[in-house]
């Protein structure tokens, strides 16, 4: 079974400011590293390569240096992945980056099953995914929670819908978009890190693309703009309620019913 | 030889400390009369809730003059039983003395309270840029905990421990009178150090109240690294060639798969690689990417060639918190495991490691118990736990004293020491008296009589 994980680069620390002039992220001396949401997606890859054979690329849209998450995906398994890099790609909403992949997928090809994360740690929409099984024209499940079974031309999950979980069977191939938490991403191997040429990361940019209209891509090809980013605002109101155990109850109780949170 | 607390002076200590800060009988929760491992227990006679100084200093001068043993507890963490007030009397416990006072950026200290968490501390370090280096595995303990213990923890390779980074202290000494010992410098060549006596004195001789710590600038970058070996003795045995290579990772951690397995079935999370039987941790930092990036290169490469089968690059948030969680659960995770333990906390020079965790699994195969055990392989500090399992009472009570003999024996003939850094408290008496023989004892004993002529504060313990 083939595998396609759809990776990002994201900022490397949880602590990113916003500048407040710009409304734009301050990248600018941070370093990136794998969106977090993105690993449970490679592991989920790579225990069913093990278990039924098969390989696993991924594939990223950034810039050149987004290459690091291609071999930090390699490090942990991977055999190896596209970078979509092109300035025509820049500033690409969530739609323009769905179509992007699904350009680069069709182009890499072979493929039975596509997993994605969740969503990613800086732009948050958890929308990628969806939109990426609507272009290439494939079935797409979310919130996946485990992996049961493949069979011949189909592969059995379970995906949790708030309140109840359920079992589905999806004709292959598909996109999956994993759940958080629902495993425990290996680390990247150094031995395998060693092993890592150039020739395992490819790159692939508009040229190759099969649509040649530039209005599909980057800011133009963008149905959303952006038009302010803010931090949020930081809430450090403290609380003690002090007291014998029912009167710290009371209160709790008290307060959260005031506050309409039950 | 102490007096007896009645009615009369639980209505004094109200007065002295604020009638809602003070406990008595049916209203002290039975916590209040252990710690977490030191197989000792008794309820004190009242329990106060310390809130400053100057109250500390009426209920220590009250205690003085009618003399009434008072011990002095943080957030309970202890595993010797230090807190434990064995002779009852007054319970004092700093927890709610957990305000940070001040960070001084041009002396690079920080002022807190004794019962400021250790996570806070690490926490409000972090948040200003500073690392407060003492990483001991236990977060929720206090400051005033790990003062009293000189705890040591991860870092202690590259850093040091507790001690390194206290400035000065305000205490209350047994009669009630307030000292600043030591000060906000970083030389002093000022007489004895007092200041150095009280910390590890598990409050046997004076009651922290305040403490001015050292920070250094948070280190810029930092990387762990988990090795796995094909078994214990190749792993422990790369320890001293990591030393010998000269690189100075701040953490060496060994662990077996055992524990990792305990530590998932407790925390209900899985660590990141289990199939192996033993592994190392280590971390190192610095202030380029660069410089660490070589550290760890030298580092995993030797390992490589010595017999490690891979090495494991743990570089973001999410994977040190995958590892380093897992590891700071190690200790409850084998208590969870089994149905009592004790433990043994010795130190032996860095070069013989390897040689004591040998002597532990030759001498749980010899008498057949389990002795999991984990530790700091970096600074030779190992936490040996000998767990009960199904034993009656009285092969328990033999199993331990055969192994603590033993384990105590061995470290002493390695050119170790008792304890690396959970203390003497109750627990291990008899063990410290044994290797350090008369001479030493009646000196410590002597500075216990100089600081506390009645003996009334934290009676019973070390000494």
């Amino acid at each position: 079974m083939n595998i396609l994980v759809c990776i990002k680069q994201v900022p490397g620390s949880n602590h990113v400011e916003v500048d407040p002039v710009t409304g734009v992220l301050k990248r600018d001396g941070v370093a990136g590293k794998m969106n977090p949401y993105d690993l449970y997606a490679i592991e989920q890859a790579l225990t069913l390569t093990e278990q039924y054979g098969g390989s696993v690329k991924t594939i990223t849209m950034g810039p050149p240096q987004a290459r690091r998450v291609i071999e930090e995906s390699i490090c942990m398994g991977a055999e190896g992945g596209t970078v979509l890099s092109d300035r025509k790609f820049a500033g690409a909403d969530v739609l323009a980056t769905a179509y992007t992949l699904s350009q680069g997928i069709e182009r890499m090809g072979n493929y039975d099953l596509i997993l994605c994360g969740k969503q990613t740690t800086d732009g948050d929409t958890a929308q990628v995914g969806a939109e990426v099984s609507e272009y290439l024209g494939i079935p797409n499940l979310s919130n996946v929670l485990s992996v049961e079974s493949v069979e011949e031309d189909s592969i059995t999950v379970v995906t949790s819908l708030d309140n109840r979980v359920v079992t589905q069977r999806v004709k292959l191939p598909c996109l999956l978009s994993m759940e958080s938490d629902v495993n425990t991403p290996r680390l990247p191997s150094y031995k395998r890190r060693q092993t890592v040429t150039e020739d395992m990361v490819s790159f692939l940019s508009f040229a190759d693309f099969a649509d040649q209209d530039a209005n599909h891509y980057g800011l133009n090809g963008s149905a959303t703009q952006v038009e302010r980013i803010f931090p949020p605002e930081k809430n450090t109101e403290k609380h003690s309620i002090t007291g014998s155990a029912a009167e710290q109850t009371q209160g709790l109780f008290d307060l959260i019913t005031a506050r309409k949170l039950i | 030889m102490y007096n007896q607390i009645t009615q009369k002076e639980i209505d004094a200590l109200k007065i002295l400390a604020g009638a809602d800060a003070v406990f008595a009988g049916e209203e002290i929760n039975s916590d209040y009369s252990h710690d977490e491992l030191g197989g000792v227990s008794r309820m004190p006679d009242v329990l106060i809730k310390a809130r400053s100084t100057e109250q500390i200093a009426a209920v220590m001068k009250f205690a003085y003059e009618n003399t009434i043993p008072v011990t002095v507890r943080g957030s309970g963490t202890g595993l010797v039983g230090a807190a434990v007030p064995i002779e009852g009397g007054i319970l004092l416990e700093t927890t709610g003395m957990n305000k940070i006072l001040e960070l001084d950026r041009d002396n690079l200290t920080v002022t807190v309270q004794p019962g400021v968490l250790l996570m806070e501390l690490a926490a409000f370090a972090e948040e200003n840029d500073f690392l407060y280096p003492p990483d001991p595995g236990e977060k929720s303990a206090t400051i005033g905990g790990n003062i009293s213990t000189n705890a040591g923890g991860m870092r202690a390779v590259k850093y040091g421990v507790t001690r390194d980074y206290v400035r000065a202290l305000t205490v209350v000494l047994p009669t009630g009178e307030i000292q600043q010992l030591g000060a906000k410098v970083a030389k002093n060549s000022s007489g004895y150090s007092l200041k150095d006596l009280i910390i590890g004195s598990e409050g046997t001789l004076a009651i922290i109240t305040e403490a001015i710590l050292k920070l250094v600038p948070l280190p810029k970058s930092s990387i762990s690294l988990l090795v796995p070996f094909p078994d214990m003795k190749s792993a422990i045995e790369a320890v001293p060639k990591i030393i010998r290579s000269k690189v100075t990772p701040t953490a060496i951690e060994y662990m077996s798969r055992d524990t990792i397995l305990f530590s998932e079935s407790y925390l209900g999370k899985k660590f990141p690689d289990t199939k192996n039987d033993a592994y190392i941790l280590l971390t190192f930092d610095g202030n380029t990417d660069a410089q660490v990036e070589n550290d760890l290169k030298t580092v995993a490469d030797l390992c490589l060639e010595i017999g490690a089968l891979d090495a494991y690059i743990v570089d973001t948030e999410e994977r040190k918190k995958s590892v380093w969680s897992a590891r700071g659960a190690f200790l409850e995770a084998i208590k969870a495991s089994t149905t009592e333990m004790d433990e043994c906390d010795v130190v032996v020079p860095g070069s013989q490691v390897d040689e004591f965790i040998k002597y532990t699994h030759q001498l749980a195969k010899e008498i057949g118990v389990r002795i999991p055990s984990f530790g700091h392989a970096g600074d030779g500090n190992l936490h040996v736990y000998i767990c009960r399992d199904a034993l009656n009472d009285a092969e328990w009570e033999k199993t331990l004293e055969v192994c603590f003999d033993r384990m105590y024996q061995k470290a002493q003939e390695l050119g170790g020491l008792v304890s690396g850094e959970h203390g003497i408290g109750h627990a291990k008496k008899g063990y410290l008296h044994r290797q350090y023989g008369e001479t030493p004892m009646q000196l410590m004993r002597g500075i216990k009589a100089v600081f506390d002529p009645k003996n009334i504060l934290n009676p019973g313990k070390i000494v």
